[in-house]
């Protein structure tokens, strides 16, 4: 009946595999990623309101009943990250249609992102948490390409760095589930929850979490992210919007399924970590925001910026935070794609990086500086665009708790946020410009649809928040209360 | 037997920690597939070693071994063998076009 819920992980897996055979046909290539990438945005969207009146699904693989067999899980959460990063994904890939260049395209570019998607869906739906190391290593062999194809000299020194960074992750993550699975035996992850709650989270269990916690981080960007800035800012501009969208917050929804699912018991200790880490990430990330001479160093500081502002969600797990977070993680996701895709362009159009050198591109492209205001506002957190629902709602948590430092500095991170991406706008946009309007080099109609269509999902999570509030508290609902999922997979 | 393992386990982290610090590239990459190992024998370790006999419910009786481990240890070594063999790659292209396998000297200067 549920079998919908493996489309999202199965299908991009066959297309990538047809697409490596059609290496030379760029067009069809083009056709069959994109309708790949549209129907599962229309299978996740059914998959979400088949949650809100059926409650979790769940898909048992060859019939084996949990605990024993692997499954994959729908909740409302899961299914909101599968729908974003589907859609997202659709609209990167638009982008990448007139601007990644043939020489990509032939470089099998498209099964790549297909393998990637196939990855990051699968770690969202996983119910084992074996799964989901093995879908973690699905997401980042194929990040791994992303990252290193083009093979010029920064790109692959950067990736080299990158991919250590991850096998060592990687590695640290089996040494946490070798320890959980000797401590708990079982590996299905609701079970593993009903196994922690009857043997109270002793201090091995603690530091087992501990060790999740900072392989999580370290994927997240979490405090550990002294590997984010170098290699999100070699790739193609495509390949760093979805990095920016995806990668960071696969790490994130692992942090928060763990820590609300798994290991909720012992908040003072685990909750503890997770706020000082946020805290300090925020500061760091500002720090790095204000330093930032060059357009990519900026954004992606700033994309170090939202995990820390996401997880004091987590750290604060109220319900009314974790719904901030969740609305956050949406409208992080979308705003990060499009921030990436538009200093990607800025650097097209006038091949330079430093934000001092540029003037006056606003006279040459207006919509899209307006589109940077629009985005630059939304991270801000101006009302009607959709950072503000989880601004609020993550700020309320905040107070209910009496987390007063965390309130303070998520608050005064988007003040600098602001300031670092308005510094872009008043010098690289404003001002007269040295090229006149007719010398001006063409930004492509499909980049433009990109920034449009993103434009237009942020302000429609902004303006719409009314709509998806359903799921989203559906979403924060079952987070704050494990039982709903357990008794979904252990008693259906 | 499981003591045993264990510090079969610690030795091979201490080398792979030690390969892994060096500053050739090639010391990295061997150090990571060492490591991997050492992670291998950690989850068959968890598992249990041999207690049991195989576990097969109609042709054999109790007490069983768990099987489990296995299944987890042959994944995770098809992943290793994967990223391995992708690294190696990579640090071949990378010595080709920096012209150099010595991390001192790949770390990427300010001014590029």
């Amino acid at each position: 009946m549920n079998n919908l819920l493996v489309l999202p992980l199965i299908i991009p897996i066959i297309t990538a595999v047809i697409l490596v055979f059609l290496r030379e046909q760029v067009i069809l290539q083009r056709i069959i990623s994109i309708v790949t990438m549209v129907f599962i945005s229309i299978i996740s969207f059914l998959l979400l309101n088949t949650v809100q009146t059926e409650g979790i699904l769940r898909l048992d693989f060859s019939g084996w009943l949990p605990p024993f067999g692997i499954l994959f899980v729908g909740d409302s959460f899961s299914i909101i990250l599968v729908l974003t990063a589907s859609i997202i994904t659709s609209i990167c890939l638009l982008y990448a249609f007139s601007t990644i260049g043939d020489r990509h395209e032939k470089m099998f570019f498209y099964p790549f992102v297909l393998f990637l998607i196939a990855g990051v869906n699968g770690s969202f739906l996983t119910g084992d948490i074996f799964n989901l190391f093995v879908c973690f290593e699905v997401m980042l062999l194929a990040s791994y390409v992303l990252v290193a194809l083009g093979g010029r000299k920064k790109q692959l020194r950067e990736s080299l760095k990158y991919v250590l960074i991850n096998v060592v992750a990687s590695w640290m993550f089996l040494i946490a589930l070798a320890f959980l699975y000797g401590t708990v035996k079982t590996l299905n992850m609701a079970h593993i929850a009903v196994r922690v709650a009857e043997a109270g989270q002793d201090p091995l269990l603690t530091t087992v979490a501990i060790l999740f916690l900072v392989v999580f981080s370290l994927k997240a960007g979490l405090l550990l992210f002294f590997w984010l800035p170098g290699s999100y800012s070699v790739p193609p501009t495509v390949v760093q919007a979805l990095f920016a969208a995806l990668l960071t917050k696969v790490g994130i929804y692992a942090l928060i399924r763990t820590f609300t699912l798994m290991f909720p018991l012992n908040q003072d200790v685990t909750h503890t970590i997770i706020g000082v880490m946020a805290g300090i990430t925020l500061i760091a990330g500002c720090m790095g925001a204000l330093a930032g001479r060059d357009i990519y160093t900026i954004a992606t500081y700033n994309v170090i910026i939202g995990v820390g502002f996401i997880l004091i969600g987590l750290a604060v797990g109220t319900e009314a935070s974790l719904t901030g977070a969740i609305y956050y993680l949406i409208h992080d996701m979308l705003a990060k794609a499009l921030l990436f895709l538009l200093v990607g362009m800025v650097f097209f159009v006038s091949g330079e990086s430093i934000v001092k050198k540029m003037n006056g591109l606003i006279q040459n492209y207006p919509l899209f500086g307006w589109i940077y205001f629009l985005v630059m506002l939304a991270l801000a957190g101006i009302p009607p665009l959709s950072g503000f629902m989880g601004k609020v709602l993550i700020g309320q948590g905040a107070i209910e708790t009496g987390s007063y430092v965390l309130l303070a500095l998520s608050f005064a991170s988007s003040i600098i946020v602001l300031y670092s991406l308005l510094r872009i706008f008043l010098a690289s946009f404003f001002g007269e410009s040295t090229i006149s309007f007719e010398d001006r080099k063409p930004i492509p109609k499909g980049a433009y649809l990109a920034f449009v269509l993103l434009a237009i999902s942020i302000v429609y999570v902004g303006v719409g928040a009314e709509s998806i509030a359903i799921y989203v508290k559906d979403a924060a609902r079952t987070l704050m209360n494990p039982s709903i999922y357990i008794d979904a997979i252990l008693k259906g | 037997m499981e003591s045993l393992i264990m510090i079969l386990i610690g030795v091979l982290v201490t080398v792979g920690t030690y390969l892994i610090l060096s500053r050739n590239l090639i010391r990295v990459i061997l150090g990571t597939a060492v490591l991997s190992h050492a992670v291998h024998l950690l989850i068959l370790t968890m598992g249990g070693l041999k207690k049991g006999v195989v576990p097969l419910l109609s042709q054999s009786e109790g007490p069983f071994t768990d099987a489990l481990p296995q299944a987890l240890i042959l994944t995770a070594i098809v992943i290793s063998f994967a990223t391995t063999a992708f690294l190696l790659v990579l640090a071949y292209r990378t010595y080709k076009t920096n012209g150099s396998d010595d991390l001192q000297e790949l770390r990427g200067m300010s001014d590029e």
